[in-house]
């Protein structure tokens, strides 16, 4: 199969590298680009664990080809801290146990992260329904839905 | 010490790596030249006969540098050893048939994972069709098709374990209850999969890297298999493992079979298996059906039990099954106190995928049944559930307990814990809400089940599944232990780092390590850098060592605390030698030796390191240079089976008690939880929050089996749960909103620091406290809960039976007319 190009800014900075079209864009990412923090869970769609931003909406990485991410703005869960300092969410992660094998978690996060983009102050259903998009097996949930109510609070002002 | 760290919810040093994207999970493992990948062909026949493979095509595509089938595999592997005396033949891949939908049966490798999968199309294999079975019953039927014939039958084993009279116990007692219940198979599903590396070396080592939770027994089978000395398998396990609950314990076939593949092609071979075949052919609990009995006299006193299980292990049984009918040999009777028990266990193989050790291994379904009983026996007697248990329970002042299976129960005080339960439950209250609801005509129930909480697994409970004869032979090895190893040492400007060769997949050990360390040493958990791998070539390990059945909080603590409390010691005669003073007049305190009483120089940990690195003259005649220390623990109770079938499957023992309060829908038969009280007994607790997150987990994975999983065959044998859109993972919607935790604190008196495992936890007790809820609510309708998952559709169905059978009390009068047949269809 021949080779294609793929442009895009990934966490910022221009990247670009050649693949078979049929390559996934999780592929791509952790393949070409280095990008191992995105995780593939299930590559059907389900367990959410493969979630970046795609032009600022979460997406599965998994159920989208590389080439079809040209051109596109893309945030991972490398891209999240600021000044070598953990993002809100990922404090709010830390502080309230909202992970164990940590395996699920950059999906959770980008998921989260989308969630409260579109819905700043949310309740703990909305929270719930929102992160519902990811597995998660360890917490029971249980941790993320309180890290995600916090960051909500800690977030707020800054809007 | 004036502060300590252990007790405390000290945050995670894992969590920097693993929210910043940089855990090394397996699949991240840094490249390893040539590496090439692999594609596994598999069986799309739940049983039949293999004539034949064709390779040519696939070997000829692009990009492939290697194919292996089933005929490579028997001709240069040997089959696993199983747990059981019956002739079945396990090979890391199908050979004469293939037993199940998803077994393997060739490898392909190529140039990169699609190139792999595009080839392994091309594999065609020639089968003859054979017809299959898969409910344990009917495969036990004389015309049941049968998998292996070498074995005849598809019984892989059968025990009849006989403690105390149950025979007189059952002709003696004034109320004898039976009940038939069904366990469904389900798996935890680690949302990382399976994953490999396997690479030769030039001097006839094969390494390698997975995601396996061992090496424990596993590591000496699987040499075996590829016919290597151990000191030639060297078994890597990266830092990041995402998630296991005990099915990555079944991984080692495949390192077998992709260390095979990797041996043909020549280059060094990753697989990564894909979520399909994950549901496919990786590992889950049995399915079980049980027949129970139990004998009590009328004042509700229960005098004995007669458990008879089918446990249905697949296609082939796989070490370390049967543990599925024999892990919790000496928990059998739980927190109880009756004497007498007979059980009668068969290992059934059927043409389903392959189970192993799944979260709370075997004691779900245990529980499951017993707490079953006992709410069927409060009922018979007229009794409150809590009061038919509070009658039974193992006394706090015959700690440590010693049960007619062999167990030793540690420490406990089950009857506060029961007490704490119905207090934070506030179960008189709970008892008037279903009253009133009752009144109503809601279905609200509430529901009890206690667990004793084994940790820490006895090798010597597989054992058991072997005849006393069998095992009286000369030639018989006995077998038993618990085992685990730490390193502390200090470097030459006072800091710390720990070894270990745990397998932790999100427990949080490199935290839990620090704490103990840090309250060692008088230092903070920071100063303290926590190398947490398995190597088998570097680490110290033993034949039970890795992160299973609950072993960490337990053992693996243990091993940390005492290597720590070595080298406290050696610090403190160094310093002793310095000062020129006795030893027993000086200890370690705040981080420094000082004298105990009165004044005079202290050392702290880095002036002693700095001297006893730099200057070892300074060191006193005899002494070991360098500051480190290993210890290595094991348990004194681990014993093997002994000639009676007695055996103490675990080493400490936790106590679980649960109330739940349900209200079961009237027009959709879903099952709401108003109330979730769980109260743990685990001894010390190290680090609170990680204590709790391991509840809330484990409580997730109790209900998911109990509500939604299930992996489900239609009765040819075909799989029908392959994704997670058939197979349901509870979501955050499922999970219950609020779950109240307390806690009470029994030392375990044969640990250190008086610690227990708890990793599995609620897994074990959920369904049992949901089920007994369930039949509580749909009281008014006769029915009991004797089979899992509860989906509204089953449910459903026998609210339907019920009714027809005029059970259902004047629903229309209670305003809540029943569904049309329409609705009650659409749920099915």
């Amino acid at each position: 199969m021949t080779a294609a190009t793929v442009r895009l800014t990934v966490n910022g900075a221009a990247r670009e590298g050649r693949c078979e079209p049929r390559k996934l864009l999780v592929d791509f990412l952790r393949e070409d680009l280095g990008l191992t923090g995105t995780h593939v869970g299930c590559e059907h769609g389900i367990c959410g664990a493969c979630t970046v931003l795609i032009n600022g909406d979460a997406a599965r990485s998994c159920l989208m080809l590389a080439v079809q991410a040209d051109g596109a703005e893309i945030t991972t869960v490398e891209g999240l801290m600021r000044d070598g300092r953990l993002h809100p969410l990922q404090e709010a992660f830390r502080e309230h146990h909202g992970l164990q094998c940590g395996f699920c978690t950059p999906g959770m996060l980008l998921t989260a992260l989308d969630l409260l983009r579109t819905n700043p102050s949310p309740s703990e259903q909305e929270v719930r329904e929102g992160i519902s998009a990811v597995l998660c097996r360890c917490t029971g949930y249980h941790g993320i839905v309180k890290a995600v109510r916090a960051a909500a609070v800690t977030l707020a002002p800054s809007r | 010490m004036s502060d300590r760290w252990i007790g405390k919810s000290v945050k995670r040093v894992e969590d920097f790596r693993l929210l910043t994207g940089r855990g090394t999970y397996i699949d991240d493992h840094p490249p390893i030249g040539n590496i090439h990948h692999a594609a596994i062909v598999r069986s799309r026949h739940p049983h039949a006969r293999i004539l034949g493979y064709d390779v040519s095509k696939a070997r000829a595509a692009e990009g492939v540098v290697g194919v292996i089938t089933g005929d490579d595999v028997a001709r240069e592997t040997k089959p696993f050893a199983v747990g059981v005396t019956t002739p079945v033949h396990y090979y890391c891949a199908a050979t004469d048939k293939v037993r199940f939908v998803g077994e393997p049966v060739a490898v392909v490798v190529a140039r990169d994972r699609y190139l792999a999968e595009d080839a392994a199309e091309l594999v065609d294999v020639e089968y003859e069709p054979l017809p299959a079975v898969v409910d344990p019953e009917k495969a036990l039927q004389p015309d049941a098709p049968v998998l292996h014939d070498k074995v005849g039958t598809n019984l892989a084993g059968h025990r009849r374990l006989v403690y105390g009279d149950p025979e007189r116990a059952f002709r003696e007692a004034d109320v004898v209850l039976r009940e038939r219940f069904r366990f469904p198979k389900y798996g935890s599903t680690p949302i990382e999969t399976y994953g490999i590396i396997a690479r030769w070396e030039p001097d006839g080592i094969c390494t390698v890297w997975s995601n396996f939770m061992g090496p424990f027994i596993m590591h000496p089978l699987t040499a075996r298999v590829l016919g290597l000395p151990e000191n030639k398998l060297r078994f890597i396990v990266p830092t990041d493992i995402g998630g296991s609950f005990g099915i990555k314990s079944s991984i080692y076939p495949y390192i077998a079979l992709i260390a095979l593949a990797a041996k043909h092609a020549g280059v060094p071979v990753k697989w990564i298996e894909d979520r399909r075949e994950h549901l496919l052919a990786s590992s889950s609990g049995t399915d079980r059906v049980a027949y129970r009995e139990l004998a009590a006299k009328r004042d509700g006193t229960v005098v004995g039990m007669r458990f008879k299980w089918l446990d249905n292990v697949g296609g082939y049984i796989r070490s370390p099954e049967p543990g599925c009918s024999f892990r919790p040999t000496g928990n059998f009777v739980g927190p109880y106190a009756f004497q007498h028990l007979e059980v009668d266990a068969s290992v059934v193989m059927t043409n389903k995928s392959l189970t192993g050790p799944n979260r709370g291994y075997a004691c779900g379904h245990l529980y499951f049944e017993t707490e079953g009983m006992m709410d069927r026996l409060a009922d018979e007697l007229g009794l409150d559930p809590i009061e038919i248990r509070r009658r039974n329970l193992i006394a706090p002042e015959q700690m440590p307990y010693r049960t007619p299976t062999g167990g030793y129960y540690d420490s406990g005080d089950y009857p506060a814990a029961l007490d704490k339960a119905v207090q934070v439950a506030d179960y008189a209250d709970l008892r008037r809400q279903q009253a009133r609801a009752r009144a109503n005509g809601r279905w609200f129930g509430i529901g009890v089940a206690l667990a004793v909480d084994p940790s820490v697994s006895n090798m010597g409970y597989v054992a058991t599944a072997l005849d006393p004869e069998f095992r009286a032979k000369p030639e018989y090895l006995p077998k038993s232990g618990a085992v685990d190893a730490a390193t502390v040492k200090i470097d030459p400007l006072g800091r710390v780092t720990t070894i270990l060769g745990t397998t932790p997949q999100g427990q949080g050990h490199q935290t839990v390590v620090a704490q103990i360390v840090a309250d060692e040493l008088g230092l903070t958990p920071d100063d303290i850098t926590v190398v947490d791998e398995m190597d088998t070539f570097t680490r110290i390990w033993s034949i039970s060592s890795g992160t299973y059945s609950s072993r960490f909080g337990s053992v693996g603590t243990s091993a940390v605390a005492l290597a720590a409390r070595k080298l406290r010691a050696k610090l403190v005669d160094y310093a002793a030698h310095l000062m020129e003073r006795p030893a027993a007049d000086l200890e370690f305190r705040d981080g420094a030796v000082r004298p105990r009483s009165g004044k005079g120089p202290s050392y702290s940990v880095k002036d002693l390191a700095g001297r006893a690195h730099w200057n070892t003259e300074s060191l006193p005649d005899g002494m070991e240079p360098g500051l480190q220390a290993t210890a290595v623990f094991g348990f004194g109770v681990s014993r093997a089976v002994d000639a009676e079938d007695r055996v103490n499957s675990s080493n400490t023992y936790g106590f679980i008690a649960e109330i739940m309060a349900v209200e079961v829908d009237r027009r959709t038969a879903a099952i709401t939880i108003l109330k979730y009280v769980t109260v743990h007994d685990a001894g010390t607790i190290i680090n609170p929050m990680i204590a709790e997150g391991q509840i809330y987990g484990g409580a997730l994975h109790g209900l998911g089996g109990a509500l939604y999983e299930e992996l489900k065959y239609d009765d040819d044998g075909q799989f029908l749960t392959g994704t997670f859109m058939d197979y349901l993972v509870p979501t955050a919607t499922e999970a219950p909103a609020e779950i109240e935790i307390a806690h009470i604190v029994s030392p375990s008196p044969l640990t250190p620091l008086g610690s227990k495992g708890l990793g599995e936890s609620s897994s074990m007790t959920v369904p049992a406290v949901i089920a007994n809820a369930v039949s509580d609510a749909l009281r008014p309708l006769g029915i009991r809960i004797t089979e899992l998952p509860m989906t509204p559709s089953n449910l459903w169905e026998m609210i339907r039976q019920a009714g027809d059978r005029g059970a259902e009390p004047r629903a229309s009068r209670a305003g809540h007319p029943r569904p049309e047949p329409d609705s009650r269809h659409s749920l099915q």
